[in-house]
């Protein structure tokens, strides 16, 4: 763990650009699940792969921050690794793998399972920020709808969906209303995870680079997943506990084991399995 | 006999036809015409064809515009002049005061015939199953087989047609009623029964107008006539070709074919 | 006699497309439960002065008031778009020639008439799908075929679907530019027939645009002659066409093919 490299100002991005993406971060806390547009910048990530997640951690990062980055929930998949090591290197942080002990998570389609605490901040990777686009292409209607608070288009859908599946089928990135007044896409993370947003004690940051959009959901604030009055929000049950750990209350993988088609269901969220399991693991990156 | 209450009052009326597309050429219809009819009373317009018997009525109707003039009608406490009133006062007027029985049956393609008739009760709020109900007893007596009543008057015979314009028209209490050749097109048992109809309004009040080719209908309803040829504008009669312009717009054409 | 006040009244309604007028000076008055006919041939400006009307092209001039169902009078012109948006969901509606414009072509049937009522907050599946299935058997369609969709349909089925979709929310008036213009002629009748019906029975005011006077005679009680942006003529309907005054309606009325 050396110093961070000299060649890079701290945490990689330009002090003008940290600010900038502050000013849109408190617009967007100040407006919960409003998408605030920002002058998204290069990172050495292409785009798709994280890079608003990136330029959100990077802009709140500081020296005393203790960084855990997950991707499907697991620390030591190849994204995740490179990622906490690419700010281990440009920001001087201790990272982890232990949720408990993190103070900024960033993460690709997943929520932790143990449950966040006040003063933790959660950093979402987003590829589409807008819960409507794939029902109403242009951006210009999409953005009225936002402003006039006219949401009946999603509805439309959860309608079609009953009619077609007999039931809501969307089952991750399932659309919410923050704080009562925004549609928000709580990016693809399972709508297992949903119910994990409401009043939840931590901040969320969700960061769009190649859209150019970031949102927020504060601290202690109400998200609703939609529903029907007769066909109410129903997040994924699991038939078994994970073959690892033995948790019920997890949300898990199927893992093919074997070339005969053998699979096991596995907690997705590694260190919530390792913790269950009670085994010891260092909490130093792998890369 | 028929009561002191003038229903209609037509006062100084002329009327010319300007066709424009004929380099405006003019044909004058009627010049100063004045008449009256009262409750109760059946006044015919007498006079050769082509001098603008059936354009009269349509004036009193609203259907075609006059130049000058007045045409008052009287009924429940109020009064319309249908020469200078707006639209929608003379749809108020063709609802609640006067009714037209026309030489064609303008049909709407999928109507029944029932509801053809009833539609005028309906219109006024009456009740859908009392509406239908009186229609067919109309239908029945004008020898519209109750087999026909579901089916759209577009696929009957003139004279079919023509008893089914004379039940829409006969079915409310109108004050007033415009009858151009009612018995056009039919036998003489219908005739009959048309003839008993007018009476039948007569007695309760309603004032009548019409034009009655057939003598003897004339002769069986009239009470007074009128010599439209007393009101020509030049003094002589001159021919007014019918119907100008283009044929009545409906799915699909409604020719009146005689029944006899 | 008769009511007090239009339910939509404009006066000097203009709009221009550069050095162009769409229309020019329209006095025009809609009241309720009435249908009015606006006829006129390519040009004459009868869909310019239907959408400056219903406010779907702004900028032009002219006051344009309409009343609401509490009563009071709006300005139309100056309304914030919000409120013109919330009156679309509640009061108005609109038929498109093409009614591939007026519909959600990929959503079902069952949805295309659901979709006002959840604009509207209706939060109950069950309940949704009644009052869909309701208003397609109003308009003709079968009712299982609530989950297809309109690109399964014929053309006269699906002016029929949007005239449902249209309708679900109980507007006061409707907006229609030629409802009925390139269906069969059967189709066409079974369209304005329905149209006719829905209109005494729901005591909607309705304004059409029409080429075809036909149209006009069978389901409007008053006409509006337009040519070149202008009213030539009007008043009602059957007097309009059977004793056309201005040269340009004995034109247009005698050029009509007879059958």
């Amino acid at each position: 763990m050396n110093g961070h490299r000299p060649e890079y100002n701290y945490a990689y991005l330009d002090e003008q650009t940290k600010r900038m993406i502050r000013r849109a971060l408190l617009k967007a806390v100040a407006i919960p699940g409003f998408q605030v547009p920002f002058a998204s910048r290069e990172v050495p990530l292409p785009r798709g792969w994280g890079t608003g997640g990136i330029q959100v951690t990077a802009a709140i990062i500081g020296p005393s921050d203790v960084l855990k980055v997950i991707d499907q929930g697991a620390d030591d998949t190849t994204n995740a690794v490179s990622i906490r090591s690419f700010f281990h290197r440009v920001a001087d942080v201790e990272t982890t793998t232990d949720t408990e002990a993190a103070t900024i998570i960033q993460t690709r389609h997943r929520i932790p399972e143990t449950p966040l605490k006040h003063g933790q901040i959660m950093v979402y990777q987003v590829p589409i920020p807008e819960p409507l686009r794939f029902l109403e292409p242009r951006e210009t209607e999409t953005r009225q709808m936002h402003a006039l608070n006219e949401y009946g288009l999603m509805y439309v859908k959860l309608y079609e969906d009953i009619a077609k599946y007999g039931r809501i089928a969307k089952s991750y990135d399932y659309p919410v209303l923050v704080n009562g007044r925004y549609l928000v896409a709580p990016s693809p993370t399972p709508s297992f995870d949903n119910p994990k947003l409401h009043q939840s004690a931590a901040l969320h940051l969700y960061g769009a680079g190649r859209e150019k959009r970031i949102y927020a959901i504060p601290p202690h604030t109400d998200v609703e997943s939609l529903d029907f009055d007769d066909y109410p929000f129903q997040p994924q049950r699991f038939d078994s506990p994970c073959a690892l750990c033995g948790a019920t209350d997890s949300y898990l993988d199927q893992i093919v084991v074997d070339d005969n088609g053998g699979k096991l269901y596995a907690c997705s969220d590694t260190d919530h399995c390792r913790r269950n399991h009670r085994l010891e693991h260092p909490d130093e990156d792998e890369a | 006999m028929y009561g002191s209450t003038k229903i209609l009052n037509v006062t100084g009326v002329d009327k010319t036809f300007t066709m424009h597309l004929q380099d405006g050429h003019s044909i004058p219809v009627v010049k100063g015409l004045t008449l009256e009819v009262h409750s109760g009373e059946c006044v015919v317009l007498d006079g050769a064809s082509g001098t603008g018997k059936s354009s009269i009525l349509k004036m009193v109707f609203g259907n075609y515009a006059v130049q000058r003039g007045q045409i008052i009608l009287s009924a429940a406490g109020e009064e319309v002049d249908i020469a200078a009133a707006n639209p929608r006062d003379i749809l108020a007027a063709r609802r609640d005061t006067m009714g037209y029985v026309s030489q064609f049956l303008r049909c709407v393609p999928r109507v029944p015939a029932l509801e053809v008739v009833a539609e005028p009760l309906i219109d006024r709020g009456v009740n859908v199953e009392d509406a239908r109900s009186r229609a067919a007893d109309l239908l029945s007596r004008l020898q519209i087989a109750s087999t026909m009543w579901a089916l759209p008057p577009a696929t009957f015979s003139g004279g079919e047609q023509q008893r089914v314009n004379i039940a829409r028209g006969f079915i409310a209490d109108l004050p007033l009623l415009l009858l151009d050749e009612p018995t056009a097109s039919l036998d003489t048992g219908n005739k009959q029964v048309v003839i008993e109809l007018i009476a039948e309004k007569l007695e309760v009040g309603a004032a009548v107008l019409g034009v009655f080719h057939d003598a003897e209908v004339r002769e069986m309803v009239a009470d007074r006539v009128v010599f439209v040829e007393d009101f020509s504008p030049s003094g002589h009669p001159c021919a007014v070709t019918g119907r100008r312009f283009a044929a009545p717009l409906t799915f699909p054409s409604t020719e009146v074919r005689d029944e006899r | 006699m008769t009511t007090d006040r239009p339910l939509l009244r404009a006066r000097g309604l203009s709009h221009r497309f550069g050095n162009r007028w769409g229309c020019r000076g329209v006095d025009i008055d809609v009241w309720p439960g009435e249908v009015v006919a606006v006829v006129g041939e390519s040009g004459s400006g009868k869909s310019t002065l239907l959408n400056a009307l219903s406010r779907r092209v702004r900028g032009g001039g002219g006051d344009v008031e309409y009343q609401l169902v509490s009563g009071q009078v709006i300005d139309l012109p100056t309304m914030p778009e919000g409120e013109l948006r919330r009156l679309w969901r509640s009061e108005w509606g609109f038929v498109h020639q093409n009614a591939a414009d007026g519909l959600r072509m990929h959503v079902t049937a069952g949805g295309n008439v659901g979709e006002p009522l959840m604009a509207n907050g209706w939060r109950n599946y069950g309940q949704i799908r009644d009052v869909s299935t309701q208003w397609l058997e109003r308009v003709e369609i079968p009712a299982d075929r609530i989950d297809d969709v309109p690109t399964a349909f014929s053309g006269g089925m699906r002016q029929r679907l949007q005239i449902a979709r249209n309708l679900v929310v109980s507007p006061r008036i409707v907006f229609m530019d030629e409802p009925t213009s390139g269906l069969d002629v059967s189709v066409q009748a079974r369209l304005l027939d329905l149209i006719r019906s829905l209109v005494s029975e729901l005591g909607l005011a309705v304004i059409v645009v029409t080429h075809d006077l036909a149209v006009a005679r069978l389901i409007s009680h008053r006409t509006v002659v337009m040519r070149h942006g202008e009213v030539i003529e009007s008043g009602l309907t059957d007097r309009v066409l059977d004793d056309p005054g201005a040269p340009y309606t004995q034109l247009l009325v005698s050029s009509v093919l007879r059958g």
